[in-house]
């Protein structure tokens, strides 16, 4: 019976009975607790009368979750504010630097790819700067800008615009001469010879490069945002984890991962839209 | 008399990689008469591509000079239209994309309307119309491949059509079927065709005039072989004409044998290549019995 379904039904299928098979055992795994109501005072304060604080339930994880989704957009003061709200802070963070290291790194890409000079002249800046974790900027970053938030976006901008600068190097450099030759008997200038045949040819690893940058960059921005706190995503696992929300940490790794999991696929999409057979 | 294109004292030399140089052809000298369609056969490493992309633009020769029309050439132009052996089309373009991709750059000013209708009127021309149109480059048959590549060559009316072994990677049936094509297409144009290929049936088929080169290093042009078979022709017409076999017989004579023979350097300059006219119509019994040979590509 399972052979007359679809590969992507079977694939289903196995999933769901893994996933319900992990939050059985996590459920099960967890000592039961006694509720709030049958606890002294003093066993509330020390945390259940445990030795240890135990993690929390898969059903405690999703009620939260519900809960937080069913109003994500709530505004409470500095330290409540809804998922949607600290999730539209990172994006829009992680989306700002994104675009300034896009604007930076495809046109210098190009010119590096286009120009074995240029390649030489900047690649020893490159590999230099390109191991550096993007955090150890951050203190430079806070001391010149003086600006936590646009300190955090330069941090999504250096470590965002190195995968993007070298596929975009690399794509241009590696462009079959036979297409530059079409575009030089068609007697295209260089704007349109770039726009017309390197650009299109050159796009499928351009696009790789970006959709590795905006993966880089949503893996930077909780580390970014723990440091200089306020508002995000990043932020909001740390505060949690100071208030000893432990479900709220396990619900915002959950979300951090679905947002990057969002990121990724829309540049799957564009990977697809780009893409050509030889 | 000037010749429409004429190829003067060219000369290729490369490092050898051993410190000298290697001469792939020296002072090569023709010319092609406007509306000619001639092709040069000889064997690899006789520096015909290489002169196919000197004509092209697309290289620059050690010295010598290409004139169009009385004006030297350098580098490429819509003027020179190129149909290379591996097709070129671009693979992210359909195939209508493809040539309305090079009628837009030759008539820059047109609407997009009549770029499309003039590239679908040279796409039907090589027999591809409908659905076929909107497939991308690696949705097609090699042959369809390369009857986009000449629609688009033709497309723009240069006034030297280039074809680099355009049937090369092409099985034997389309081959033909394409070379059918060509000739059709090309009838109706009046265009001036430059062509390499290594098949001398294709060659006797398609060209008014076949240069035969002498094997490398320091290859040349060594003769001019007129083919004497009136057009319209046709595969299977052409090989009941009596001048067939005459000529087939010394374009596989001179391949075989004598490009090895007359290679080498030739002591005080390079001559120009001697002209062959073979036709035993005129009940000449002996095809190399030909009175004086007439010059007909020097340029002076």
């Amino acid at each position: 019976m399972l052979t007359s379904l679809s590969l992507n039904q079977r694939a289903a299928i196995l999933s769901v009975v893994l996933l319900a098979i992990g939050l059985l055992v996590w459920e099960a795994a967890i000592p039961a607790q006694k509720a709030a109501g049958e606890l002294t005072e003093y066993e509330r304060l020390i945390g259940g009368a445990a030795q240890k604080a135990g993690i929390p339930p898969p059903s405690e994880v999703i009620a939260k979750a519900w809960a937080e989704l069913s109003n994500p957009f709530y505004d409470a003061g500095p330290n409540d504010k809804g998922i949607g709200i600290q999730i539209g802070y990172s994006l829009f963070r992680v989306l700002t630097g994104y675009l300034l290291a896009a604007l930076v790194a495809v046109p210098l890409g190009f010119l590096i790819g286009m120009s074995p000079v240029a390649y030489r002249a900047l690649n020893p800046f490159i590999q230099v700067l390109r191991p550096i974790s993007p955090l150890a900027w951050m203190p430079l970053a806070l001391f010149v800008i003086q600006d936590s938030q646009m300190s955090a976006i330069f941090v999504i901008f250096v470590c965002s615009i190195w995968p993007m600068l070298l596929n975009t190097a690399f794509g241009v450099a590696g462009v079959r001469q036979d297409w530059v030759n079409v575009a030089r008997t068609h007697e295209l200038g260089a704007l349109r010879t770039a726009f017309t045949v390197i650009l299109p040819a050159a796009a499928p690893t351009i696009v790789t490069g970006m959709r590795i940058s905006i993966g880089i960059a949503w893996l930077v921005i909780v580390a970014a945002e723990m440091l200089v706190g306020g508002t995000g995503i990043g932020y909001y696992v740390w505060n949690e984890w100071n208030n000893l929300d432990l479900t709220s940490v396990i619900f915002s790794i959950l979300m951090i991962g679905i947002v990057g999991m969002a990121l990724d696929a829309a540049f799957g999409q564009l990977q697809r839209a780009v893409a050509y057979a030889e | 008399m000037k010749s429409f294109l004429s190829v003067e004292n060219l000369t290729q030399r490369y490092p050898d990689g051993a410190g000298g140089t290697l001469t792939v052809f020296e002072d090569a000298s023709f010319g092609i008469e406007k509306g000619e369609f001639v092709v040069i056969l000889g064997h690899s490493g006789c520096g015909k591509s290489t002169i196919m992309n000197i004509l092209a633009g697309l290289s620059d020769p050690s010295s010598g000079v290409v004139k169009m029309d009385g004006y030297a050439v350098s580098g490429p132009s819509l003027d020179r239209g190129v149909v290379f052996q591996n097709y070129s089309l671009l693979p992210w373009l359909s195939a209508l994309a493809n040539v309305t991709f090079g009628v837009q750059a030759r008539y820059r000013d047109w609407s997009r309307a009549r770029v499309v209708e003039e590239s679908k009127k040279y796409l039907a021309m090589v027999g591809l119309e409908g659905d076929v149109l909107n497939r991308k480059p690696a949705q097609l048959s090699g042959g369809m491949r390369q009857r986009v590549s000449i629609a688009r060559a033709f497309a723009n009316h240069p006034k030297l059509l280039l074809l680099d072994e355009p049937f090369g990677a092409l099985d034997a049936l389309t081959r033909g079927t394409i070379q059918d094509e060509l000739l059709k297409i090309w009838a109706g144009t009046e265009q001036t065709v430059f062509m390499i290929t290594h098949d001398i049936d294709e060659a006797i088929l398609l060209a008014d005039r076949i240069l035969l080169m002498t094997n490398g290093p320091f290859a040349r042009v060594a003769e001019s072989v007129e083919i004497t078979i009136p057009r319209p022709r046709t595969r299977t017409g052409i090989v009941d004409h009596p001048n067939y076999y005459a000529i087939r017989n010394h374009l596989v004579h001179f391949l075989g044998q004598r490009s090895r023979d007359l290679a080498g350097r030739v002591e005080g300059g390079t001559p120009p290549p001697e002209t062959v006219r073979l036709d035993v119509t005129g009940g000449e019994p002996d095809a190399e019995a030909e009175p004086a040979p007439r010059l007909r590509a020097v340029n002076h």
